[in-house]
C-alpha cells in the first residue's frame, strides 16, 4: 500500500529502515491514515480540497525540507502555487518562540513577530484563507502565543467550529509528517 | 440593507487559575471553541475517542468534530508510546515528549508527560530539573542526547543531523530506538500545537 512518509524518505521494501518502521504497524498505517483523512476525506465538510492543500503547501514552505515541500506544492494549479510561495519567501523565520504566561517563565520570552499576509496575497488567496494562514504562521512558529481572540479572527473570517478542528489538525499533523520525515532521512543517511 | 449572519464566538473559561510553571501536577484544560455535547455525538464520533472514557475530556469531544482524523491520531499516538516491542524504553519516549513540550511551552502536555518519565525511569529529581531549567538542564549523557535530540528535531529550521544520530548511537540508542525517539518527538510537535491553541491550561483544585 502506497505510504507517503515511505515515499517522501525514499524507504524501499525490504530495507533496515522498511523492517524498523514494520515494528510500529500501527502507528505507520495511522500516520497514513490522518493523512489520507486529511487530503482525501470521506467527506470534505467545510474545507475545500484546494484549500487543504494551499495550507498543507504554505506550512511544507515554512518548514523547508526539500521533499515534503516539493509534494505538496506539486497539488496546487500554478497560479496559486507562485501565490504561496510568495507568502512563504515573506513568513519563513526561526521557531519556536513566543511568550509564557507572566511570572517566573517570562524570563525565557522570546518575542517575535505576529505574520500577517501580504496585499497581494490577500487578493490571490481571499480572506478567508489569508486568515487561516495568519494562524498556520502562529501554529508553525510561535504555539505558545495562542489565545482565543486568534480564533475569533477565523470564526469571523467565516471559518465554523469544525472547520477549525480540521485545519488546527491539518497543520499539527504536518508538523509531526515533516519531522518524521526529516529525522528518518537523516537516520536513512547513515545506515 | 443586507442581515450579517451572527458570527459564533469563542467560550469565555471559567474562573480559574492559570499555572504559570512547568510542573507534574495534574492540571485540566479548558476550550477556546465549543466541543461536541456528549448527546450530539454518533457512533461514529464515540468510534473515535478509541478510549470510550475520553467522552469525559472536552479536548477529545473538541477533536471528535473532525472523527476521521481524531481515530488515527490517537492510534498513532498510541503505537509510538505504548508499543513494547523493542525500541526506546517507554521512560525515554515520555522524555521526548516531555523535551519537546517544554521547548514549545506546552505547560500542560510537559505535566502530563514529566509525570510519565518520571513514573517509568524513577528519575524524580532529573525530569523535574527538566521542567525548572529547560531543555538545557544537566542531566546525563544518555539523557542530554535524547533531549538535544528532541530539540533539534522541534526546532525551525530542523537541526536534526547525523551528529545527532551519532551521539544518540554513542550512549547506547540502536536504530530501532532512534526511530522511536523520532516519532515521540514529532508526535509532539502535534500534540502540543493542538493543546496550545484550542484552549488554556488550569491548576486543578
Amino acid at each position: 500500500m502506497s505510504d507517503v512518509i515511505d515515499t517522501l524518505v525514499g524507504i524501499a521494501p525490504g530495507s533496515k529502515l522498511a523492517a524498523i518502521r514494520a515494528q510500529r504497524s500501527e502507528a505507520r498505517k495511522h500516520a497514513q491514515a490522518s493523512y489520507t483523512s486529511l487530503f482525501e476525506p470521506r467527506e470534505v465538510g467545510g474545507v475545500a480540497a484546494y484549500e487543504r492543500h494551499a495550507i498543507a503547501a504554505f506550512v511544507a514552505g515554512l518548514h523547508g525540507e526539500p521533499k515534503t515541500d516539493a509534494f505538496y506544492a506539486a497539488k496546487l494549479p500554478s497560479g496559486l502555487r507562485a501565490a504561496v510561495a510568495a507568502e512563504v519567501a515573506a513568513a519563513k523565520t526561526k521557531g519556536p518562540y513566543g511568550h509564557f504566561p507572566k511570572g517566573p517563565l517570562s524570563t525565557e520570552d522570546a518575542p517575535g513577530p505576529t505574520w500577517k499576509v501580504s496585499e497581494a496575497g490577500r487578493k490571490a488567496l481571499d480572506a478567508r484563507l489569508a486568515a487561516a494562514f495568519e494562524h498556520t504562521h502562529m501554529l508553525v512558529f510561535h504555539p505558545r502565543d495562542a489565545a482565543s481572540p486568534a480564533l475569533q479572527a477565523l470564526l469571523d473570517a467565516g471559518w465554523s467550529t469544525t472547520d477549525i478542528v480540521t485545519i488546527s489538525q491539518l497543520v499539527s499533523f504536518l508538523s509531526y509528517q515533516i519531522r518524521v520525515v526529516s529525522g528518518l532521512s537523516t537516520l536513512a543517511s547513515t545506515l | 440593507m443586507i442581515q450579517k449572519t451572527p458570527t459564533v464566538k469563542t467560550l469565555t473559561p471559567p474562573p480559574h487559575t492559570e499555572p504559570v510553571v512547568f510542573t507534574r501536577d495534574m492540571l485540566d484544560w479548558l476550550p477556546w471553541i465549543e466541543p461536541m455535547a456528549e448527546q450530539d455525538m454518533t457512533e461514529r464520533h464515540l468510534a473515535s475517542l478509541v478510549d470510550a472514557s475520553r467522552v469525559k475530556s472536552p479536548y477529545f469531544r473538541l477533536l471528535a468534530r473532525d472523527p476521521d482524523v481524531l481515530e488515527a491520531r490517537t492510534r498513532t499516538d498510541k503505537d509510538i508510546f505504548y508499543n513494547p516491542e523493542a525500541g526506546l524504553p517507554r521512560a525515554e519516549r515520555e522524555l521526548a515528549a516531555a523535551a519537546t513540550s517544554r521547548l514549545n511551552g506546552c505547560i500542560y502536555c510537559a505535566s502530563v508527560h514529566a509525570r510519565f518519565a518520571a513514573t517509568y525511569s524513577k528519575r524524580v529529581d532529573d525530569v523535574q530539573r527538566l521542567l525548572d531549567e529547560g531543555v538545557g538542564a544537566k542531566l546525563d549523557a544518555r539523557w542530554e542526547a535524547i533531549v538535544a535530540a528532541s530539540v533539534a528535531l522541534t526546532a525551525l529550521p530542523i537541526t536534526f543531523g547525523p551528529q545527532h544520530i551519532e551521539r544518540l548511537r554513542t550512549v547506547g540508542l540502536d536504530d530501532a530506538a532512534i526511530a522511536d525517539l523520532i516519532g515521540a518527538a514529532s508526535f509532539f510537535n502535534w500534540a502540543n500545537r493542538l493543546m496550545l491553541s484550542l484552549g488554556e491550561p488550569a491548576t486543578q483544585g
